[in-house]
């Protein structure tokens, strides 16, 4: 961390003679005005690119899942797009059985100030396995672990992959897939039985809070006690 | 709504000229008049409930009038465990652990709807009532329950106290759930309890 930390400030990438920002007035529902990434991105990746809808004038680009990782990078890194800011991971499914799950990342480019969503269709009867953009963005961390837990999409290169909202030994599938019943598959009381079997202090330890890396930083006499053996939870 | 009133033998007379500042009464009486006015509660809240009991606890509705202005972040100085909210099956352990820990005499509040029976959230995460963790004393109902709710359910709670006899050791029975499966009622009873009910006996049980 040698370099000076520069705050970004928003759109002073767009140069100074941009115009301001104004609440968008008569946005056409399709067809409207593109995001100027998508077509960079067409040029840059050509066949990676699936499709590139405008839709109340917010873009969004369908590319090939195996090549997700690779267009975050470059949309990261390139000095004309800038994407640093990864504001959600999720996925949606659909009712009609023949769609495809699509797997949605938003992405915020502050200095050029514009927004971005990515898509990846993974067909039905195909494993549910996107790259993970942890290794570009720290902060997806958790919102790819939430996607894990409600979908079951794996996310490959994720250092810690594991629910985050249910419990680690969760057993009755993902909640937010459309084959999921509402009230979940188990009968209450197994469902409660399961639930009071969960050990919620067993992740609560050092390793889970991460101070284990920090120990030497730790007050005397907090490194004292926790070196004398005790121990929060089981 | 309202209270019956005080049974006459819970009222003492004093008349300091007469009794030169001395009175008799019962054990049981003096004990129970002080444990209904220094209900420290352990505040449970999850959800919007919680924000009906902090108003409860403010000036306007002011918990200090019946002794119970002493929130009690530690449940090992608790007397009653309120319940503010909805309880995830995540969190059942967490509420199960902290009624243990609590000592007697203790007592619970279930506060709203869906403290008391899972309320609207009949789905996946939810428990379906706190009464299948831990015994419940009190259920206010509401959603949230407004603070007169929760006040008239904290002096149901105080008239319950006022009760209690100390010969009555039952009263004290801590609660022992089975040590395999770690309910403390039968699964065919939680089973019952966490029915569906209202309009949510007409989802499906399958999106698909």
């Amino acid at each position: 961390m040698s370099e000076t930390f520069l705050p970004v400030l928003a759109g002073h990438a767009a140069g100074a003679d941009a115009p301001d920002p104004v609440t968008p007035k008569n946005v056409p529902y399709h067809d409207g005005a593109a995001n100027p990434s998508a077509t960079g991105l067409a040029e840059k990746f050509g066949a990676a690119i699936v499709r590139t809808d405008v839709v109340w004038g917010e873009t969004t680009v369908i590319v090939e899942r195996s090549q997700v990782n690779a267009i975050v990078r470059w949309l990261h890194d390139d000095p004309a797009q800038r994407y640093d800011y990864c504001s959600d991971v999720t996925a949606v499914e659909y009712r009609d059985l023949e769609r495809p799950i699509e797997v949605v990342w938003h992405l915020r480019s502050l200095p050029y100030r514009r927004f971005l969503r990515l898509k990846a269709l993974i067909p039905r009867g195909q494993p549910l396995e996107v790259p993970s953009i942890w290794d570009i963005h720290r902060g997806v961390d958790w919102m790819e672990r939430e996607c894990y837990d409600m979908f079951g999409i794996t996310f490959v290169g994720h250092p810690d992959l594991r629910r985050i909202l249910m419990w680690e030994q969760y057993k009755e599938g993902f909640p937010l897939r459309k084959d999921f019943p509402l009230r979940g598959r188990f009968s209450r009381s197994e469902q409660l039985r399961q639930a009071l079997a969960q050990n919620p202090e067993a992740r609560y330890s050092m390793e889970e809070l991460s101070i284990a890396e920090a120990f030497e930083d730790l007050p005397p006499d907090m490194r004292q006690r926790l070196g004398a053996g005790e121990k929060v939870g089981e | 709504m309202g209270l019956s009133p005080r049974p006459a033998a819970n009222v003492v007379t004093v008349d300091p000229q007469s009794q030169e500042s001395w009175v008799t009464t019962k054990l049981d009486f003096l004990v129970n008049w002080g444990r209904a006015n220094s209900l420290w509660p352990m505040p449970f809240g999850t959800a919007c409930c919680a924000i009906e009991f902090m108003a409860s606890a403010a000036s306007k509705f002011d918990l200090a009038r019946f002794g119970m202005e002493r929130m009690s972040f530690s449940p090992r100085q608790a007397d009653v465990l309120i319940c503010a909210g909805r309880v995830p099956f995540k969190l059942a352990p967490v509420i199960r652990r902290i009624w243990q820990q609590m000592p007697q005499p203790k007592w619970c509040i279930s506060m709203g709807a869906c403290a008391s029976t899972g309320g609207m959230f009949d789905n996946y995460a939810v428990v379906q009532g706190i009464d299948t963790i831990i015994p419940v004393d009190v259920y206010v109902p509401g959603c949230p329950p407004r603070p007169e709710g929760l006040l008239y359910g904290i002096m149901m709670l105080q008239e319950k106290v006022k009760q209690e006899r100390m010969a009555d050791r039952s009263l004290r029975n801590e609660m022992e759930p089975d040590p395999t499966s770690q309910l403390y009622i039968p699964p065919s009873m939680i089973d019952e309890l966490s029915e569906p009910f209202g309009n949510s006996i007409h989802q499906t049980r399958s999106g698909l």
